[in-house]
């Protein structure tokens, strides 16, 4: 088989492995099952298809693939007995193969029962990512491990962890009914976004962002926003996501972490800027807006501003303090207090600093020092500034931000006395 | 699927507030709803005796365990549901859970 050929199967299979877990954890009501026969048919697809030439249904083909597998399986496990009965799948083993007779309605998309599963809130957090990744993504333990820079291992007991308390403490596979669903959607757009947040935030080491972490979150976002599209903190979430990573490739340069101000906005993606923003005005449209929207369009501001100095910073400064009311923290906090220093002078946004400056969470913050120190340096405090830029390096973790911050502070250092 | 709700307290003197009528109620929800299994409030923690064997078969028996421990278990129910959620959903209107107290939710082992 020729790597293109390859290639292109795989991509193939990335789209539907999430889909047919989803629909065959549904009929089966077993993970462990549903994986192995979903990598089966995967298999053999990588066997006949380079001959035989890709169906015109993949997705059907593969699911009769899989289910042919599973009800073989359930067939020879005596345990399994009982349950085929009830199940009911014996008339699985006889569907036919052909793709084309397969109406499309027999594969109908169940990834959104199989986020909810993930993302229950009575699995751990770290477990939830993980089996998320595993489950959804359709990566592999060791690709989960390299995600989160875990050993292989580790990753591997987050993931049976999770497997095991799904099926011993019967985690249901569905959809919370409405008046649920506000209660349990945060949990699982919270999954997806500790993926993207992952991959911006290496805490250590030398890159700054994970590319394909970072890919894997926003096309589990994209699903979701497919499934959920009256969901206007869906939108909010995807339209974060896009507006964040459109600047991605603009954020370093020569192994060094620039600010927005300093970035070559010819870098930026302009088609998930624009897409990005649309999605905004659909998550900010009737009622009030959630914490993913509101992030969302103030990321969107930022994307959308021709230069730095033209970015909109009343109206960011307008947005943190919504943002302050519906999800405060001290970050959040601690953003306003920048804004407003665009908007209204450096001193105005130190002031604001000296009021959180004793909060427990920001002391070891190393943006909440470098935002100190860069106002400081703007008011001509230069010591005070290099004092500063050296807290945030001590705090610091990954190399391209320790450069930007030493940069920051030999100039610090020149400039004062 | 039956599961075990572990009704805790943080203290031996708690009160959460809920009356006997609450308890009564929750008992009566459950019960109308076809899910109640058995289930009983246990008597004062003072009440209670500790046994032990050691490996030569000798048995120990002292008295306790004592309120140092973090959480008292006060009572329990058995109920059978489809599923966690389910499961959830009554821990969560049993009154034990309110007010400071908390129940634990563990499926019971099926062999």
């Amino acid at each position: 088989m020729s790597d293109y050929t390859r290639a292109s199967l795989e991509s193939v299979f990335r789209e539907e492995h999430g889909r047919l877990l989803a629909t065959l954890v549904r009929r089966y009501g077993d993970l462990d099952l549903a994986e192995e026969v979903t990598s089966e048919a995967l298999e053999a697809a990588l066997q006949h298809w380079p001959i035989d030439g890709v169906p015109i249904k993949p997705g059907a083909w593969l699911l009769t693939t899989a289910r042919r597998r599973a009800v073989d399986r359930l067939r020879r496990d005596q345990s399994y007995a009982a349950r085929l009965a009830i199940l009911h799948v014996e008339q699985d083993r006889a569907a036919p193969v052909s793709a084309a007779d397969e109406p499309s309605e027999d594969f109908p998309d169940e990834r959104l029962q199989l986020f909810f599963t993930c993302a229950h809130p009575a699995l751990q957090a770290d477990d939830r990512l993980a089996i998320t990744l595993r489950c959804l993504a359709g990566l592999t333990t060791a690709e989960v491990a390299r995600a989160f820079v875990i050993p292989q291992s580790t990753a591997g007991q987050r993931i049976s962890r999770a497997k095991k308390k799904i099926r011993d403490a019967r985690i249901p596979f569905r959809v919370p009914d409405t008046d649920e669903l506000p209660q349990r959607l945060p949990g699982v757009l919270q999954v997806v976004y500790s993926i993207f947040t992952e991959a911006y935030s290496a805490s250590s080491g030398e890159n700054l962002i994970r590319l394909d972490l970072a890919e894997e979150a926003l096309r589990l976002g994209r699903i979701l926003r497919a499934l959920l599209p009256n969901e206007r903190e869906a939108s909010g979430l995807l339209a974060l996501m896009l507006s964040t990573h459109a600047r991605h490739a603009a954020r370093t340069r020569d192994g060094m972490v620039l600010m927005l101000e300093e970035q070559d906005r010819e870098l930026w993606d302009r088609d998930m800027i624009a897409e990005g923003s649309t999605l905004v005005v659909h998550a900010l449209t009737g009622g009030s807006p959630g914490p993913y929207g509101v992030q969302a369009a103030i990321a969107s501001l930022h994307a959308e501003a021709p230069t730095a100095a033209e970015t909109d910073w009343p109206q960011i400064v307008e947005l943190f303090g919504v943002l302050a009311t519906i999800a405060p923290s001290p970050i959040v906090s601690l953003n306003r207090a920048a804004a407003v220093a665009m908007r209204d002078g450096p001193q105005v946004g130190l002031e604001l600093l000296e009021l959180l400056r004793r909060d427990p969470q920001l002391q070891s913050y190393h943006p909440f020092h470098a935002a100190r120190a860069d106002l400081l340096c703007r008011c001509n405090r230069f010591d005070e500034a290099a004092d500063d830029f050296r807290r945030a390096l001590a705090l610091a973790g990954s190399e391209p931000e320790r450069r930007y911050l030493r940069r920051r502070l030999m100039e610090a250092e020149r400039s004062g006395g | 699927m039956k599961y075990m709700l572990l009704i805790n307290a943080p203290s031996a003197e708690f009160d959460n507030g809920c009356s006997v009528e609450d308890w009564v109620q929750f008992g009566k929800e459950m019960q109308d709803a076809g899910v109640w299994v058995t289930g009983h409030a246990l008597a004062d923690l003072t009440t209670a005796t500790t046994v032990q064997v050691d490996s030569a078969g000798e048995r120990s028996v002292t008295d306790g365990p004592f309120a140092e421990t973090r959480e008292v278990l006060g009572g329990f129910e058995v109920i059978d549901v489809p599923d966690l959620d389910a499961a959830l959903d009554w821990a969560a209107r049993c009154p034990g859970s309110r007010g400071g107290g908390s129940v634990v939710v563990r499926p019971i082992a099926e062999f």
